[in-house]
């Protein structure tokens, strides 16, 4: 099976050669998606002897994984992984998100932080996390424990799903409504993660209500919408 | 319930449900309907209790309740225009360096090719 490593990064000179390096031993290839990074990324990450492709001006997150995920669907990847580009995602943690796809018992797999062997979050995160799953369960039918996490894995159906639908700013819990309504097979599994190497969260307290509104409308009226998937040839 | 308040309410909820059929089939961004599904929510409710807007017009000293309203409203659009203005600046921008980075592409596709075919020619001879 053909893999690909998607690495969304935005300024992380620090911390990219050390996720690189994690991920040397995973057998795919590696993708660093460069969103318009002011530092050395990108170079970083071509010496390293990753793909590497930038964005001529900042995107945001949902726009650079997307660009990973198109990258993926047309160059016949039949599965891709999401890993940031922070180092708190561990490349030994890599083969427990990919296995249920390469087995078929899934489209989209998340790695959880909170099921049992997960990694704690902070208070504030926990509580958007709880409304969020409980939203979850209530649009989709799916108990998701950890709908935040950036942690996983697409199988080809979802490549071609997000290829065309995959919004700009905070898409984690929106595009599992999607895949679900479009009858994706949704799964999550438990991961090991590690508390950040720099950097911070791109949600501030002050950001917060925002994203808690901006996420909740776009989920409701993701679900209000019809099956949208096209099968491949 | 007179015939104004009627009309008032009836705006509002259509605006309401336009903002909601324009984010399902695509044409807003959620972002943006925030703003407009916040204001209806603001009015329908201006609507149903109009002492409100009686009591705050009052206790900033203006004695006719209705220009508190137009004078809200009208602040409160000057605010979105210029936000408009700002992403509108934000987005010329944006199409100015794509138009930019697709030229040196293409002038980088078309070298590629010539080199290519001069070395071609080059192992003909």
């Amino acid at each position: 099976m053909k893999i690909l490593a998607i690495i969304p990064a935005y300024n992380e000179a620090g911390n990219i050669k050390a996720v690189i390096e994690d991920l040397k031993s995973f057998g795919g290839d590696i993708l660093v998606v460069n969103d318009g990074s002011t530092d050395a990324t990108a170079a970083i990450a071509q010496s390293m002897g990753a793909l590497v492709v930038s964005h001529p001006f900042n995107l945001g997150i949902g726009g650079t994984v997307q660009t990973g995920i198109k990258y993926a669907f047309q160059n016949g990847y039949d599965a891709a992984i999401q890993f940031d580009g922070d180092g708190q995602h561990r490349g030994d943690q890599i083969s427990k998100i990919v296995d249920p796809v390469q087995r078929g018992e899934a489209d989209l797999v998340i790695g959880s932080r909170t099921l049992p062997g997960g990694y704690k979050m902070g208070i504030t995160r926990f509580i958007g996390s709880r409304i969020f799953h409980c939203l979850i369960r209530f649009l989709a039918g799916k108990a998701i424990e950890d709908p935040t996490s950036g942690f996983r894995c697409y199988g080809r159906k979802t490549l071609a799903l997000f290829s065309r639908f995959y919004t700009d700013d905070y898409p984690e819990v929106e595009c599992i409504i999607t895949a679900a309504r479009n009858g994706l097979k949704v799964m999550e599994v438990p991961v090991l993660m590690r508390g950040r190497l720099s950097g911070h969260s791109s949600i501030t307290r002050r950001k917060s209500a925002y994203y808690m509104m901006k996420v909740t409308l776009a989920m409701v009226i993701d679900a209000m919408r019809g099956r949208e998937l096209i099968e491949e040839p | 319930m007179d015939l104004t308040k009627l009309a008032s309410l009836g705006i509002s909820i259509g605006i309401f449900v336009f903002v909601l059929w324009l984010v399902r089939q695509r044409r807003l961004r959620e972002k943006y309907a925030i703003l407009w599904l916040c204001t209806s929510i603001f009015v329908i409710f201006l609507t149903a209790s109009r002492r409100v807007l009686e009591v705050a017009a009052l206790s900033v000293g203006i004695y006719y309740p209705p220009s508190l309203l137009f004078l809200v409203g009208v602040l409160f659009l000057l605010m979105v225009v210029i936000g408009q203005s700002v992403t509108l600046s934000r987005l010329s921008e944006s199409n100015h360096n794509l138009a930019q980075e697709m030229a040196l592409l293409k002038k980088k596709l078309e070298d590629l090719g010539g080199e290519q075919k001069e070395r071609e020619k080059a192992e003909k001879v």
